[in-house]
């Protein structure tokens, strides 16, 4: 008699453990009135120098701390140490992106009631933290100017994922004669409705309008 | 590519599931994989092959489904088909709408048990 494969119906999602550690994250930034985002871009977007403007902008209204996540070296914390905020350096190895788990582990000591916004940035890359849910409230996508219009559109899963979308670097768009309607066309393509922000992290334009878009204290209290 | 980070969650949310079981052999795993999962196929089967060694999915095939995105559009007021990944309109009437019902799923759907009870029945 031979054995025939039995076919057992299972629905569990690949990666219900990082969920169920991202669930209990949101859970605890809840409880401690903490407001999360996560910042996600390819490699060389900005995502440090809008992250350490963010935070020097806001660091005399508000507590904020931020997280940075990196394949090697701590120069990014380092940069952002710079505007007095806590800071820590997460370094992945060769893993390409964050996920629940190193946020979790990352925050070991830290006391997160005494905060009010914690960012959180992740590895370079416009691909592989789409997956990972790290518990933030925001997740929002940089894409500079200098990467050409088409940038949604050859990663819709990641601005598909995210809440928000930023154009950096700004001050560079005319002598990379960067198309607007081309690129608001095409985040609106892949993701209707979505939200998209201009700014200069090196001017400072358009930084209230994304300091805006961020809930203010006191409604998070 | 975190592929292989995905071929190892799927080792062990199936080993755990084949403990729960009681069974020690499955022949294949049935996946379904959305293109808004942010998953390759191919690059899954190939680090699939690579990460199961050695593991009680040694010998078992990846099966994996693919699913098409749907959306729910507000003028045809029904699930539909999205234009492509790269334009989420409904493919009927045109109309944007970023209602997702399917198309971001990354999920683990059935087990080829081979066990006892799979002797009896065949």
């Amino acid at each position: 008699m031979s054995i025939q494969p039995r076919l057992v119906e299972v629905r569990q999602k690949i990666l219900k453990r990082n969920d169920l550690l991202a669930r209990e994250l949101r859970d605890r930034f809840g409880a401690a009135g903490v407001y999360v985002a996560s910042l996600v871009s390819s490699p060389g977007a900005g995502k440090t120098a809008f992250l350490e403007k963010t935070l020097s902008l806001l660091k005399p209204k508000a507590r904020v701390a931020a997280l940075v996540g990196d394949l090697a070296t701590d120069n990014d914390a380092a940069r952002l140490a710079r505007s007095m905020a806590p800071v820590r350096q997460i370094t992945t190895g060769t893993i390409c992106h964050l996920d629940a788990e190193m946020v979790s582990k990352a925050l070991e000591g830290w006391n997160l009631e005494e905060l009010d916004l914690l960012f959180i940035e992740n590895v370079g890359n416009l691909v592989c933290p789409s997956s990972y849910d790290l518990g933030e409230n925001l997740r929002a996508v940089l894409m500079s100017v200098t990467e050409g219009e088409d940038k949604p559109l050859k990663y819709p899963t990641i601005f598909n994922t995210a809440d928000v979308a930023v154009i950096t670097k700004t001050d560079l768009a005319q002598a990379v004669e960067f198309n607007w309607d081309a690129a608001k066309q095409n985040i609106e393509a892949v993701r209707p409705g979505m939200h998209v922000i201009a700014v200069s992290s090196k001017t400072g334009e358009g930084m209230d309008a994304w300091l805006d878009y961020l809930p203010a204290p006191a409604a998070r209290r | 590519m975190h592929e292989l980070s995905i071929a190892l969650s799927i080792i062990e949310g199936v080993e755990e599931e084949m403990e729960r079981r009681g069974t020690s052999r499955v022949a294949a795993v049935h996946l379904k994989i959305g293109p808004l999962s942010g998953v390759s196929k191919d690059a899954l089967l190939f680090s699939y092959e690579i990460a199961r060694e050695g593991t009680l999915l040694e010998g078992a095939r990846l099966e994996i489904e693919e699913t098409p995105v749907l959306l729910y559009c507000e003028v045809c007021r029904d699930q539909v088909p999205a234009v492509s990944m790269q334009r989420l309109y409904c493919a009927i009437c045109d109309n944007p709408s970023a209602d997702i019902r399917q198309g971001s799923e990354m999920e683990v759907v059935a087990l080829e048990l081979m066990d006892e009870y799979s002797a009896e029945a065949g």
